[in-house]
Formats: structure tokens, sequence, C-alpha cells
């Protein structure tokens, strides 16, 4: 599944990033492979979304939340 | 021997803080050659009696340049030759973001700068549960890792100390390359590894050719960030340990509440109605105090000095042109400081956040928020604040529309123009009428401003891709200390930059205003005593006939006349065309050139104020000449025309563009003037 399609508190880890069109400040601020993210908040219009991400917290479009690849964390196991 | 130290770090660490802390008032601002990025330096004094020379840097994420402010930072620490080029390195981080602080310290210890990690806000830790073991840090970043804290004073002294024996810190680099890609990093040093990839500049640094891809490259980078965070975890690993639950209770409460689709936009609704309260109340008092100081200042002067050019041009150009900025400075003032407070407690974060959805629609990001609030002081400093807005689209229509937004200069045009045209009526008994076209005159405004962003919006061919990522720092109590230091140094620059163009105008108009040709002004008595010789006119109303005159024919009654014509369509004679002229430079002299005008050759009457006579200026049919039509399309000329030369230049310099920076002037000059003729026409 796709970053953009979490809901509010689900937690997930990133499995891939579209290399090609994300930003590289994006991957030198944490969203990269292997880190755990976890949606926050949604703004009232439903975008921006806001993460926290390896403890930072950011807010990203939901465009550019598109161009990444998550993995879905159930419930009980938190990554940790 | 003076040390050079940079400090380095990424936003909302409490890096200016550290600077203010280290330098005290022994600081000094300035720009960098060619950019207006803010330039801070300071000098200490360390524990060993060497002097330090210390370098606020622009704060930033990592290496890789994405604006302006970055590429400042950039120049300074690859380029060996360039006059602020460090000995030493200062990485400023906090304790709650360690992790993503540390990205950038690598970075910069992979330089080879001998780089000390200063982590702020250690009072913070018990509150958030964090423990830090500095000596295991130390070790595995190889490097002074200090515990500090700016509001507490703690290892302060300790940093000192660290800079000064910075000869004894290490250089070895963190990242080994060849873990990265064994192949490819063979014979590729980091520094020439940046250039290649980065396109940045070094003055010592050859090239490789080499077949890498763009495609290879962004995969390295990718790959090199997983590497430096893997670094980073495992140095962490052993040495921090954060109980999440304390940390992000209050952060998560507020956040909900500040965020929230009903409550979110109350509260950013009613922190604006106290700030523009606040402008224009609580500034009137001390605003009323200058402009009284000014006017017997003036009086003074004229009576306590003996009488002459001299005099002459003091009291009806210099002091007058100067009380004309002064008065501006409560507003201003109170402006900058709800915005640092703003910007400090982590609010406006929350904003952008808020509204990035709301403006999209427009062209705008939610980052245009800041340069269209601070707008209403001034559009230099708003229009500098667009930088950090990514898409390079959205920042040129904030920085094109910024100017729409009602800044300082235009309030004594509006105060004196709604004084004049507008009744001191109530409406529905309690709401005064010239208060409310005052708040009009803001909303169109802003409305002006969206509208324009909406049209380049449809204009504007966007190749580049756009993204947004903003971060939301920790909520924090605005530091006393930086906010007073961001309204001085603020005030003083507005100040400083339009005080030279008014003082320089007002000293031109002056002159102008006061001498003209030898065969009409010079002979002003003769000529008007003969014309008037057998019409029985008492001796004042003969005097007024003669200063009447040499107001018509000195040089700047000559300048008005011609130009006359081209305002005639808007409603204005050649006095108020020779003030909205001289506006162009900047609007806040008009209502001082007025001054200056209606004051010339007014001596020996009484001090009647500017509005007074304003008032009882007529039209050569006897009609008043500052009615609702002239009145309504003065407004509207000031409310939409680029006049202001210092936001030109400050748009040249930041779109790096003479084509949009015309764009900018001829639009909204054009609409200023369409939509005054109109007004006129239709009011007439």
């Amino acid at each position: 599944m796709k970053l953009s399609d979490l809901s509010k508190n689900q937690k997930a880890i990133i499995r891939n990033v579209d290399l090609k069109n994300i930003p590289m400040k994006l991957i030198e601020m944490g969203f990269l492979p292997g880190n755990q993210v976890e949606l926050l908040l949604k703004a009232p219009l439903k975008d921006p979304l806001y993460f926290v991400i390896d403890g930072s917290h950011l807010c990203i479009r939901k465009e550019t939340a598109t161009l990444i690849e998550v993995e879905l964390l159930t419930v009980g196991s938190n990554g940790n | 021997m003076e040390i050079k130290v940079a400090l380095v770090g990424n936003p909302n660490v409490g890096k200016t803080s550290v600077f203010n802390t280290l330098t005290g008032l022994n600081q000094k601002v300035g720009n960098y050659p060619g950019i207006t990025v803010d330039k801070k330096t300071g000098n200490t004094r360390l524990p060993n009696g060497a002097k330090a020379k210390i370098i606020d840097l622009p704060g930033l994420y990592s290496t890789k340049p994405s604006s302006k402010d970055e590429e400042v930072v950039l120049a300074t620490l690859f380029n060996s030759k360039n006059e602020f080029h460090p000995d030493v390195v200062v990485v400023v981080s906090e304790i709650e973001n360690l992790k993503r602080n540390l990205f950038l310290f690598t970075q910069v210890k992979d330089l080879g700068f001998p780089t000390v990690l200063a982590i702020n806000m250690a009072d913070q830790m018990a509150k958030n549960g964090i423990e830090l073991n500095t000596e295991a840090l130390s070790s595995a970043l190889k490097t002074e890792v200090i515990l500090i804290s700016t509001r507490t004073g703690q290892g302060i002294e300790k940093l000192k100390e660290a800079i000064s024996n910075f000869e004894e810190i290490s250089t070895e680099g963190i990242l080994d390359l060849a873990s990265v890609d064994q192949k490819v990093f063979e014979n590729l040093s980091y520094k020439a590894w940046l250039s290649r990839s980065q396109g940045v500049y070094f003055d010592n640094v050859d090239i490789p050719k080499d077949t890498l891809f763009e495609s290879d490259i962004k995969r390295l980078q990718q790959k090199e960030s997983i590497k430096r965070y893997q670094i980073i975890s495992e140095a962490l690993k052993s040495s921090y340990t954060k109980d999440e639950n304390l940390a992000t209770g209050f952060r998560a409460k507020a956040d909900k509440i500040l965020t929230h689709k009903v409550w979110g936009y109350m509260i950013f609704f009613a922190a604006m109605l106290l700030v523009f309260q606040a402008i224009f109340s609580w500034a009137s008092v001390p605003m009323d105090w200058i402009d009284e100081q000014f006017a017997r200042l003036s009086l003074w002067a004229s009576g306590s000095l003996s009488e002459g050019k001299f005099t002459e041009l003091l009291t009806e150009g210099i002091i007058p042109g100067i009380g004309g900025i002064v008065i501006f400075i409560p507003q201003i003032a109170i402006l900058f400081m709800f915005i640092a407070i703003l910007e400090e407690s982590g609010y406006m974060s929350r904003v952008v956040f808020l509204m990035d959805k709301v403006m999209r629609p427009f062209g705008l990001s939610g980052k245009s928020v800041v340069p269209l609030i601070s707008g209403v002081a001034c559009a230099i400093p708003a229009i500098m604040s667009a930088r950090n807005i990514e898409n390079t689209k959205e920042r040129l229509i904030t920085m094109l529309v910024t100017p729409f937004a009602t800044c300082s200069a235009r309030i004594p045009v509006y105060v004196i123009i709604i004084s004049l045209v507008i009744p001191e009526k109530k409406l529905f008994g309690f709401v005064g009428l010239q208060g409310l076209v005052m708040t009009i005159m803001y909303f169109l405004g802003f409305l002006t401003a969206l509208f324009a962003a909406y049209l380049l919006k449809k204009m504007i061919k966007s190749t580049s891709k756009s993204y947004f990522i903003i971060e939301m720092p920790q909520y924090r109590w605005p530091l006393l200390k930086n906010v007073f230091n961001t309204v001085i140094e603020k005030t003083r620059a507005f100040v400083e930059g339009a005080g030279k163009i008014i003082l320089a105008l007002s000293v031109l108009l002056w002159f102008l205003g006061s001498h003209g040709p030898a065969s009409t002004f010079g002979k002003a008595e003769d000529n008007v005593t003969a014309k008037f010789a057998h019409k029985g006119l008492s001796v004042e109303e003969v005097q007024d006939e003669i200063q009447g005159y040499k107001l018509r024919n000195s040089y700047i009654g000559i300048i008005g006349s011609s130009i006359e014509p081209a305002f005639r369509p808007l409603g204005y004679d050649w006095k108020i065309s020779i003030a909205v002229l001289t506006s162009f430079a900047a609007r806040e002299v008009f209502v001082g050139n007025l001054a200056t005008l209606y004051n010339i050759g007014s001596k020996g009457e009484e001090e009647v104020r500017v509005v007074e006579r304003m008032r009882e200026e007529v039209r050569p049919d006897g009609t008043k000449m500052f009615d609702l039509a002239t009145g309504v399309s003065l407004l509207l000329f000031y409310a939409f025309a680029m006049q202001c030369i210092s936001t030109v230049a400050v748009m040249r310099r930041e779109t790096n563009s003479w084509k949009w920076t015309i764009i900018q002037v001829v639009f909204m000059t054009g609409l200023a003037y369409l939509s005054a003729m109109a007004a006129y026409y239709l009011l007439k």
C-alpha cells in the first residue's frame, strides 16, 4: 500500500521509495526504506498529512506520499 | 590570531539563541554580497584569551542545497577562499530531534572540519524523559559533545573551551564511502562525490570522469543516506533513551486543537484579529506621541533659529521627512514582535499545515501565509521570507502578489484620505464608518493578492516537480531575548532603508519647491502686485496670491503641471500628481510631500494641520479638491500600484529576473491606474 493510504494513528514500515520522482530532501529527512512511520493527523481538508517518522515530525502533501510504498504494521507489533 | 567559528544546524534548534548567548550584543548583521541573506557575525573572547569570530549561518537540513539560504552555507563551508571559511564548525542540534540533526553533523564532519557537537535544550530533557550519555556519543562520533541550554546557560563555558581547543579535535570522517559502493568510490573522494552529485563548487577538488547516470547517482545518494542513518542509530543506541509517552503528550493534544477543522481556523482567525487590533489601537498611542513631538520640534526650530534657507530646509524638508518615517516604528515593531512570537512558539508551522490546501487553488502554498502576513508590515522582509517555499512556481507567485498586502507605508496615506472624504459617522450607532473603510482596504489588499495569484497560476507554465515538506517543531515559550533581537534588527533595517530615500526626496522636493526660473519665480512680487494693483485687495490677500504664484512657478510647479495631464483622468491636480509621482520611490513620502507642498510659503501663519489645509483646497470651479471621487480614486491607486523602489530591488534580487520584476510593476501599476480612473468616473 501507499503512504497516502494510511489512516490516522496507523503505523507502517517504508518498503520502497520512487527514487525517480521523489526529492532527495525527503530521503535525507528520513523517508527511507526500513524506517517506521505513523500518520498523526490529516489537515482539515485531508491534505497535507502529518507523520512522525523515526522521531521526526514532518508534513508532506498527499501527492508526495503516493510516491512512497509502505507495509502496514499489524496491531500488537510496533516494529521495535 | 582570530579563530573563525561557524554555527551550522537544522532550523528550529535554537541556533540563533546560541549565537546571541556566545556574542552578547557584540554582533552585526549584514548581507552577503549580491543576495539578501542575513549574514550575522559577532565576537567573543575564549577562556584561553583568544578572540573568536562567530558566524551564524542560515539553518539547513543537509549539505544538498535546496534554497538560496542553504547555498550560502555551502559556499562558506566548501570554498576555502571564502572570507568566512571556518577553522572550526559548531553543529547545533537539539535534544529531542537528535537523530535527524546528526545527519547534517555527519555530513559536515566528513568535509574534514574539526566539528563540535552542541546539543541544545538540555533543560527539556527531564520533562521529555530523555537520557544521554555524552561520553559514549562522543567516542562514537569522534568529537566533543556538549549539552547546552541557552535558557539556563548550562554548558556555554564548556562550549567555549571546546572551541578554543579545536586543534585537538579529530578531523576523521564518519562515513566510509566504500561501504556505500566499493567500486564507484574507489577513486572518488567525498568532496569529489559531492561535486559530482550536486554540482557544488570546491576550490581544490578535481572531479574524475565517470560513467554514472542520473539514476545511478540518486540510488547512491539514497544508499549513502541509509548508511548515515545506520551509523547514527548505532551511535545513539548505546547513548540515548527517550520515553515517547512523556515526550508527545502535550504536543499531541495541542496539535489536535490547533489544526482542528473548526477550532484550528477559529484560533488562527482570532490570532490575526489580535495582531491587527495591536497594530491599530495599541500602536496609535506611541504614534500620536511621536507625531506631536515632531510637530513641536518643527515649531521650535522655526521659532528659535534665525530665518533663512537652512532653517526652511530643516523645518519644511528634513524634520517632517524624518517624522514621516519614525512614526511607523511602533506599528512595524509590534508586527514583527507578533511574527517572531508565532514563529518561535512553533505555532506558525501549524498554520502552514492548516492553510496549505486552502491556498493551493490560488497557486500558493501553506508557506505563503507567512509572507502574506508579514507583508502587512513591509513587503521587503515578506518577499525574502518566501525563500523557504520549495516549489518554484508557488514561490514566484507568492513573491509577485505579496506587495498587494496592505503594508504599513500605506496606512498614513489611507488615514489622511479617509479622514478627508469619509464622514465621521456611525453605522447602526456603533460601527465607525471611517474604521470600516480602513478594514475594507485591508480585505481589498488580501483579496486582490488571491485574485492575482489565481490569474498567475493559470498563466505560468511549470515543469518543476511540486513538493512541500515542513517540520512540526516542539512547542516552546518564545525567548524574550530572541523576540527582542528580531524586532530591533528588522525595525532598524526598515528605518535605515526607507529613511535614506525619504530624507533625500524631501530635501529635493523642498529645493525644487522653493526655487524657480528668475523671469517668473524671481519676479513674483512685482508680477502679482501689478496684476492686483487696482483690485482693492488687503495686504494679506496679496501675500497669499504671491505665495500661490511662487509655488505654481517653482520648478516643482512646472514639473507638476507637465505631468498633470497623465493623472487628470484620475481626478488629481498638479500637487497631488507630484505627491503620487514621488510616491513611486516609497509610498510613505505621500503625506510628508503633501505637507511640504502645502507648507511651502505658509510662513508667518499659525500652525494649521495639513489635513485642514487639504480640506480647504478647491478646484478652479470652486468645488472641493478632496471629494469622494478623488478620495476613492487615490485609495485604489495606493492599494494597487507598485510604489516602492526597495521592493522592486528586492524582487529583482530574489527572482533573479528582470522579466518578472517588470511584469509585477506594470501589472500592479496598470491595475491601479485603471481602477482609480473607473472609480473617479463612476463617483463623479
